[in-house]
């Protein structure tokens, strides 16, 4: 019993907190009404990919046993640890969520503008309030 | 209160420490850009760039943002950039053609001697690409703080990256 | 290395650069930036001939960026399917260009035609990203750049086209992140990220968890992407209130490669083994097809707004392509019909969103019970939205009878009947409303005192330039209806099986 709490629950920590906050990101994204609300968990839903992808570069913990590290150096070149034969971490998850994180500004900024100009057409930014406008302009003609 | 709108009273500690922060900033930006040992990159420094820039225009209003960066100078900044580091690639494309050896070649070492760690050559195309991308992440990054900060009633759809 | 080998990163890098050309060469004159994206276009399309040339000659492109050798670097892959598509992307962006000078005038306001067309631009580079590429991180970056731009192209439109484009961000920012979450749970089995690479590397761990999780990240994003039902209510909203031109590039051809993605997922990185042996999904497929054709065209026929019901129209023929996926592990006739199909429904659908551009711009009307007597007022574009219709329909000899061959043959090839019941039922269930449409243009008296020598002189007229690509492309559906239908096209179709590994030839 506590051999698969440590393999499934305990080793993997860093799955079970990321997915947590994916959800937790993508439940504001769709529930919520206010259309900056709904950005900001689809902010918080690419942060949370974003830790996820970078703790893969974790490679330490499989070298607690033979090695007695618990973890790994950063990913630099490093002549002390060189000598020691001390391992770093995979630096290709870093690299590509930095890419990531530009691709979620750039949207994040996107739609920031979308919502600036419907704030401007319909004069509120909470979604019901939007629709309700739409249909009395449609009512209207 | 912001400054475009009437009854604004201009508060000197802010005004002050806008103006002295501005050209710091400029400058941390540029050492996380490329500083000697220091981990960073284009879009990192690029960011930072565009923050200090953010901080003038939320202090100092629209206007005199406008002044400080023109709109040719901001879309000439967005081109530039990526000419620099589009052209890096086309540079390497031109040189040898299907590989590129980041230009360590005896033709550009006058160059990179003088840029980079002392006695490594290889860093020009490094800087190139990670210069041009600032610059396009500054500029990007401040045209679409105008556009959002800006209240008439018809508004440039920005949001190019 | 032969000079064609460099072509594709030519075709995609140039495009870049010239988007960001265009944007200062707008402050020189405004009229500029038009002129300099239809002639680099017209120089891609060139090149793009020259590539699909040299791959059916020779054989697949691989082409190392900065010569790093994969899986350590990129890796650009043309292949027939490839080249296939870039000429169709390419040729419907240059007629979207054309058609856009006229119709930009009258929707969008003169400060932003600039920024409008380096946006198109970039579109069009995103696009071609996609299309050459052979890297599945690469192909999430070129993914975002094709949907950024889109995003804030279909917002230009202002009014109802804001909250349209706001639901598409989020939506489609949702389907992205999801595409890279599947690549990201396959990279982290497998440590490798080039499309061939994963290939060799995912048989060996076919039953593990994290990949199966990863496939099932992947196609839902894709299915986000490319509007698939029942993933696709975004969609209709964007296409209704976006600009003309943006509808019927995005119709056209931004669909298409968001499919062509989840085409390459499929035959090249996941292969059919594991459609096959571990999901068991092509009947899954199959069946999805098949309920997005009929509820698209059962929706269609409830629209009173003309690009609402072309919109649901796209729907399901998105369904018609995803029924030939889901076939294609059983018969090959099916990637037969995806193929045929990506073509036809750009050339279709391009013409008819078109034709409700011009619709929209000459008279002002959008509603289809407004279009009395408007096949005596507007005669080409008429003709031209009746020739589509019609190829849409799958009347012989036209473009779309062609492609509902090849998914009929592939149903009966494969031997799964109910199939071939929902083609021709959609076949009918098409006709139905795009018969709607016509009618109320040819057929239904003009009421009022006016005669016809009175209604042909209104004094409106469309520009050239947005009547020209109309006509081509009503010509194109008669024309390829023929092409299809002989031997021409069978080098071609022989050579995308082949590299996609079906292994047969037709």
């Amino acid at each position: 019993m506590m051999e698969w709490v440590t393999v499934h629950v305990l080793e993997k920590y860093n799955f079970w907190i990321a997915m947590l906050i994916i959800i937790i990101g993508l439940t504001a994204t769709i529930v919520k009404e206010n259309l900056v609300k709904k950005l900001i968990g689809l902010s918080i839903f690419q942060t949370a990919f974003f830790l996820w992808v970078v703790s893969l570069g974790d490679v330490g913990r499989n070298i607690l046993i033979t090695w007695g590290l618990k973890t790994q150096t950063p990913p630099i070149l490093w002549s002390e640890a060189a000598e020691k034969g001390y391992i770093y971490a995979n630096p290709l998850p870093h690299v590509l969520m930095l890419t990531g994180i530009v691709v979620s500004a750039a949207t994040t900024a996107v739609a920031l503008a979308i919502v600036i100009r419907i704030y401007q057409n319909y004069g509120t930014i909470e979604e019901d309030e939007i629709i309700q406008k739409e249909l009395e302009f449609e009512r209207a003609g | 209160m912001t400054p475009g709108k009437r009854g604004y009273k201009r508060d000197v500690i802010i005004e002050v420490t806008t103006n002295l922060m501005f050209p710091l900033t400029l400058l941390f930006g540029l050492y996380v850009m490329f500083g000697t040992g220091g981990t960073g990159g284009g879009f990192q420094g690029g960011t930072i760039l565009a923050s200090a820039y953010i901080l003038y225009i939320t202090v100092f209003g629209h206007e005199k943002g406008r002044v400080k960066m023109p709109e040719s100078v901001n879309a000439l900044f967005k081109s530039l950039g990526l000419f620099l580091y589009n052209g890096a690639g086309w540079i390497c494309v031109l040189f040898s053609l299907a590989t590129a050896q980041w230009l360590n070649m005896p033709a550009f070492w006058p160059v990179t001697d003088y840029v980079g760690v002392a006695g490594s050559r290889s860093f020009l195309v490094g800087y190139m690409i990670s210069v041009g991308i600032g610059l396009t992440v500054m500029a990007a990054f401040v045209s679409q703080y105008f556009d959002l900060a800006w209240k008439e009633d018809d508004e440039m759809e920005g949001g190019e990256e | 290395m032969d000079l064609v080998e460099h072509f594709p990163v030519l075709i995609v890098g140039l495009s870049m650069f010239l988007a960001y050309t265009m944007l200062l060469a707008g402050y020189l004159n405004r009229r500029l930036p038009f002129f300099m994206s239809l002639a680099m276009n017209s120089f891609f399309l060139i090149l793009s001939l020259f590539i699909l040339n040299h791959v059916l000659a020779t054989g697949p492109i691989r082409y190392w960026q900065g010569g790093w050798r994969p899986p350590w670097g990129i890796e650009y892959v043309v292949d027939a399917m490839n080249a296939y598509l870039l000429v169709i992307v390419i040729s419907m962006v240059i007629l979207g260009l054309i058609y856009s000078r006229g119709n930009v005038r009258h929707e969008i306001e003169e400060r932003k035609h600039v920024t409008f067309y380096v946006l198109v631009q970039l579109m069009a580079a995103g696009m071609y990203g996609i299309t050459v590429t052979g890297d599945l991180f690469n192909m999430f970056i070129w993914l975002e750049i094709a949907s950024l731009t889109a995003y804030a192209l279909i917002a230009v439109a202002g009014g109802r086209a804001l909250r349209s484009a706001y639901n598409y961000v989020i939506m489609g920012s949702i389907g992205a992140c999801l595409y890279i979450f599947g690549v990201c749970w396959i990279y982290s089995v497998t440590g490798t990220l080039n499309f061939a690479d994963m290939r060799l590397l995912l048989p060996l761990v076919y039953d593990n968890r994290a990949v199966q999780m990863g496939f099932a990240m992947i196609v839902v994003g894709v299915m986000i992407k490319a509007y698939i039902f029942p993933l696709h209510l975004w969609q209709p909203d964007v296409y209704t209130y976006a600009p003309s031109t943006i509808s019927s590039m995005m119709a056209s051809v931004h669909v298409k490669v968001m499919f062509y993605m989840l085409l390459r997922m499929f035959y090249s990185v996941f292969t059919l083994d594991f459609i096959r042996h571990y999901i068991g999904l092509d009947l899954l497929i199959c069946w999805v097809a098949a309920i997005a054709i009929l509820a698209g065209s059962i929706w269609a026929i409830k629209q009173r707004n003309l690009k609402r019901m072309l919109a649901y129209s796209s729907v399901s023929q998105m369904g018609y392509i995803l029924l030939g996926l889901g076939l294609s592990p059983l018969s090959p006739w099916g990637l037969v019909g995806v193929a045929a199909h990506i073509l036809n429904h750009a050339i279709g659908k391009g013409c008819l969103f078109m034709c409700a551009g011009a619709i929209s711009q000459q008279e002002g009307l959008r509603d289809i019970r407004d279009f009395e007597g408007l096949g005596k007022k507007m005669p080409h574009v008429c003709a031209a939205f009746t020739i589509a219709a019609l190829s849409m329909i799958g009347i012989p000899l036209t473009a779309g009878f062609a492609s509902k061959l090849f998914l009929i043959v592939a149903s009966l090839d494969a031997a799964q009947y109910p199939f071939v019941a929902v083609l021709l039922l959609s076949g009918l269930l098409n006709l139905v409303y795009f018969w709607r449409v016509i009618d109320q243009m040819y057929f239904v008296k003009h009421k009022g005192t006016e005669n016809a020598a009175e209604v042909r002189e209104t004094g409106k007229s469309l520009p050239l330039s947005m009547v020209a690509p109309i006509l081509i492309l009503a010509s194109l559906c008669i024309i390829m209806g023929i092409i299809w239908l002989t031997n021409i096209p069978m080098p071609l179709i022989n050579h995308i099986l082949s590299n996609l590994r079906m292994g047969v030839t037709l």
